[in-house]
């Protein structure tokens, strides 16, 4: 699989960035580093880093992962500045970020080898027990009495301890379920295995001509199959998505005791710290300005698109971008109690009223469960009260009456619709974060798309290219590559490629000049240029040669190219669309009109949006909310469901059920689509359990099945469930 | 009987050798980086 894709945006931060804070010395003294490479895809590649970084002096180790794009760089001393190996890295060609694990990865990493070590134990007795039990019903006839106990004697004393060894996830599970006050699909399955074992055993000491050991360590074998691939796919999924996150856990520059700016992990930012902020840099925390007034891109905290002016002593929230002068921000606010964490309590209440949702697959366990407990029961009254048969007897009908109504199809039918849905949809590029997230996109009626950022692309587009001259363009971007503000990068981009300007100076917050061709070059605001501002409401950049005209560049947040077409998929598939913007009305309209919605707000807050979706659910509707600002986290974790652009605040990533990993809103559409079919094979699945159960049970209750039909029958129905499953990929034409 | 009895016997503890090889490849890390594994092998010095 290719390796994911991350949201450009991210590695378009400040080239200042030291990842020295989230350096980790071990007691030996040995440094570790972790950095996220974007581009590395091939054996060269990894030479080349790993190679590259190893020649810088001190290095004892860098290691590549490709499959996770994590390089890790230990390194003995103090002589090796950490910023050193970013730039390494960055020469060679790649994009690198410092990555801050945190702790829970670990755990993540133990989670999925003990189920592959569960997984191992059972196939390990899977494999050796039915070959002892199968030679048995085989060879039963040419067998000695005292040969087949010993055969049943070995199975045993192998069954037992993988079973109950392989079943720990599933008894872990259930105990837990149980203790909670309800029964979840892993009790009928804990106590097959254990009851089954204890049948076994008992059968065995009597000298039965049966036992169920096969049966035993079968069922675990079986069900880990489907455990681990869905653990495999959350895990990819999650790990996507805190990749993101961790990326987003930047440094900051704080300036010291004597005003030197030092490199600090934003987390480390204390009440009243003093933060240098240069254009085009996120703010971190919440913060008073305190030197001068600067212009801010306050688009992921209120919606508005276009910069907004700040001035000296006024508030600035996290998640703002500094666009105009370089700022000294004093800290109001550590991180955790910025706007990020009141929003995060909006987001907690949310997503309580969301965990009503009650799961497919647990709604038929709520049925399944108490059903086939009852019919064992009543099945051993009727042998045993009725039919006067023997503990013995009754007791085995029973048992293998829950073993073949073991739940392995049923089991199954949801996590492997899930695993190959989640794994085409992965590929198109949308993570799905929670399986249940595809059930409740399918029953989704209301689409309400939030503007900023999630139609459009959130970051500023030379508009008026058509009425300038190519020369002027090639000249204006020539001095745009030196710069680093936000305006100056997009004219860069517009340029494609080209050469930089050099001996350039920089006015923070008013525009770059140089002289390096002979004659004056200038590249900034009106003023700076010594032109007359024309529109108030939109971003402008100007630049002049020595005397001549002044050209001017006319910025705005246009929408992606594929927003109108989306929309209409969207549209088609029934749901209606709504736009809720933060920005003014009149941006808003011009936006909807655009993408060709008909039913839009503008100047919609935070708790409006909540308001809306409040309404709307009452109206007995389900929502599907698409946004990526703060502004719309609340709302995001309130609907019915939630996807967020990659380039969506973490806040707003963390709330939604899904992120979207490239540009572009298409696989939107994608996600509906195979949701529903989704759906529909869960639906086909659950329809063939009951059907199977169905004919299985009388038989196993009037005590015609034996063990091997009904291991053959337990695996069957396994299979046809997961072959369902898979038509969903063919069905899909699954990666694309 | 003697037969079966060193059959099955080396049967299982060919099984748990394997097994045990198995949990020790997953402990030591082998299984973290599939990708790079496979494209590892291309390159001369490693």
């Amino acid at each position: 699989m290719a390796a994911l894709t991350l949201s450009r945006s991210l590695f378009e931060g400040d080239e200042s960035f030291d990842p020295a804070p989230f350096v980790r010395r071990d007691a030996k003294g040995i440094a570790r580093l972790e950095l996220l490479v974007k581009g590395a895809r091939c054996a060269n590649c990894l030479a080349k880093i790993e190679n590259g970084v190893k020649a810088l002096d001190g290095v004892r180790e860098a290691r590549l992962n490709l499959s996770t794009g994590k390089l890790a760089v230990t390194w003995t001393g103090n002589r090796l500045a950490p910023a050193a190996i970013l730039r390494r890295v960055t020469e060679l060609g790649y994009d690198a970020r410092a990555y801050d694990p945190g702790a829970y990865l670990e755990n993540e990493k133990d989670e999925g080898r003990a189920l592959l070590t569960c997984l191992a134990v059972a196939g390990f007795g899977s494999v050796f027990v039915v070959g002892l039990t199968d030679s048995v019903w085989y060879g039963g006839g040419d067998m000695s009495e005292a040969t087949r106990n010993l055969f049943f004697w070995i199975a045993g004393a192998v069954s037992i301890p993988t079973a109950l060894f392989a079943g720990r996830p599933f008894f872990r599970s259930a105990f837990k379920s149980l203790s909670a006050g309800h029964a979840n699909m892993d009790v009928p399955i804990g106590l097959s295995i254990l009851l089954s074992l204890a049948l076994s055993v008992y059968l065995t000491v009597l000298h039965d001509k049966h036992s169920y050991f096969d049966a035993a360590v079968m069922l675990p074998f079986l069900l880990l199959i489907g455990r681990y691939l869905d653990f495999a796919v959350r895990r990819k999924a999650k790990g996507a998505a805190r990749d993101l996150a961790a990326m987003q856990a930047v440094t900051v520059r704080k300036l010291d005791t004597s005003g030197l700016p030092q490199s600090v992990a934003a987390r480390d930012v204390a009440v009243g710290d003093r933060l240098l902020l240069a254009a085009g840099e996120r703010v971190a925390v919440d913060g008073v300005i305190e030197d001068h007034g600067t212009t801010a891109d306050l688009s992921l905290v209120t919606g508005e698109s276009e910069p907004v002016a700040i001035g000296q002593g006024e508030m600035l929230r996290a998640g703002s971008i500094v666009m105009g002068r370089a700022i000294v921000l004093k800290a109001s606010a550590r991180v955790e109690n910025s706007l990020v964490a009141e929003i995060s309590r909006l987001i907690e209440a949310g997503q309580q009223s969301r965990s009503r949702y009650v799961k497919l697959a647990d709604r038929a366990a709520r049925l399944y469960v108490p059903v086939v407990h009852g019919l064992a029961l009543s099945v051993f009254l009727f042998w045993f009260v009725a039919m006067d048969a023997g503990i013995t007897l009754s007791l085995k009908y029973a048992i293998s009456l829950l073993i073949i109504t073991c739940p392995c199809a049923l089991g199954l039918a949801v996590p492997a619709v899930q695993i190959v849905a989640t794994g085409i949809l992965f590929r198109r590029g949308l993570l799905v974060k929670s399986g249940d997230a595809l059930e409740r996109l399918a029953e989704a009626d209301i689409a309400i798309f939030d503007k900023t950022g999630t139609l459009t692309r959130g970051r500023p587009v030379p508009v008026n290219l058509q009425a300038i001259s190519q020369s002027d363009l090639k000249k204006a971007a020539r001095l745009a590559r030196a710069s680093r503000h936000p305006l100056a990068r997009a004219l860069a981009g517009a340029a494609v490629v080209g050469d930089v300007a050099s001996g350039v100076r920089e006015t923070g917050g008013e525009g770059i000049e140089t002289s390096d061709r002979g004659l004056s070059e200038k590249l900034g605001s009106a003023i700076f240029v010594g032109a007359t501002a024309q529109d108030m409401h939109q971003s402008e950049l100007w630049y002049r040669e020595g005397t001549a005209a002044p050209v001017r560049f006319a910025f705005s947040d246009p929408l992606r190219s594929d927003t109108p077409q989306t929309l209409r998929t969207i549209a088609s598939q029934g749901l209606k669309i709504e736009m809720l913007s933060g920005d003014r009305d009149g941006v808003a309209a011009t936006i909807a009109r655009e993408a060709g919605i008909d039913q839009w707000r503008g100047q919609t807050g935070p708790v409006e949006k909540t308001h809306r979706l409040e309404e709307l659910r009452k109206g007995g509707h389900k929502v599907l909310m698409v946004g990526d600002g703060l502004n719309d986290a609340a709302s995001l974790a309130l609907a019915h469901v939630s996807i967020s652009p990659g380039t969506a605040v973490d806040a707003a990533q963390a709330a939604a059920d899904m992120v979207l990993q490239g540009e572009s809103l298409a696989p939107i559409g994608d996600a509906i689509a195979i949701s529903r079919q989704a759906r529909r094979r869960v639906l086909e699945n659950f329809a063939f359990a009951i059907a199977y159960n169905a004919v299985a049970i009388p038989l196993a209750a009037f005590g015609l099945v034996t063990p091997l039909i009904a291991a053959l029958a337990m695996a069957g129905s396994s299979l046809i469930v997961t072959l369902n499953a898979l038509r969903l990929a063919a069905s899909t034409g699954g990666a694309r | 009987m003697p037969g079966i009895g060193f059959l099955i016997a080396s049967a299982l503890l060919l099984g748990l050798a394997a097994l045990a090889a198995l949990i020790w490849s997953l402990r030591s890390g082998q299984y973290d980086d599939l990708d790079g594994a496979s494209e590892r092998i291309l390159n001369d010095d490693d």
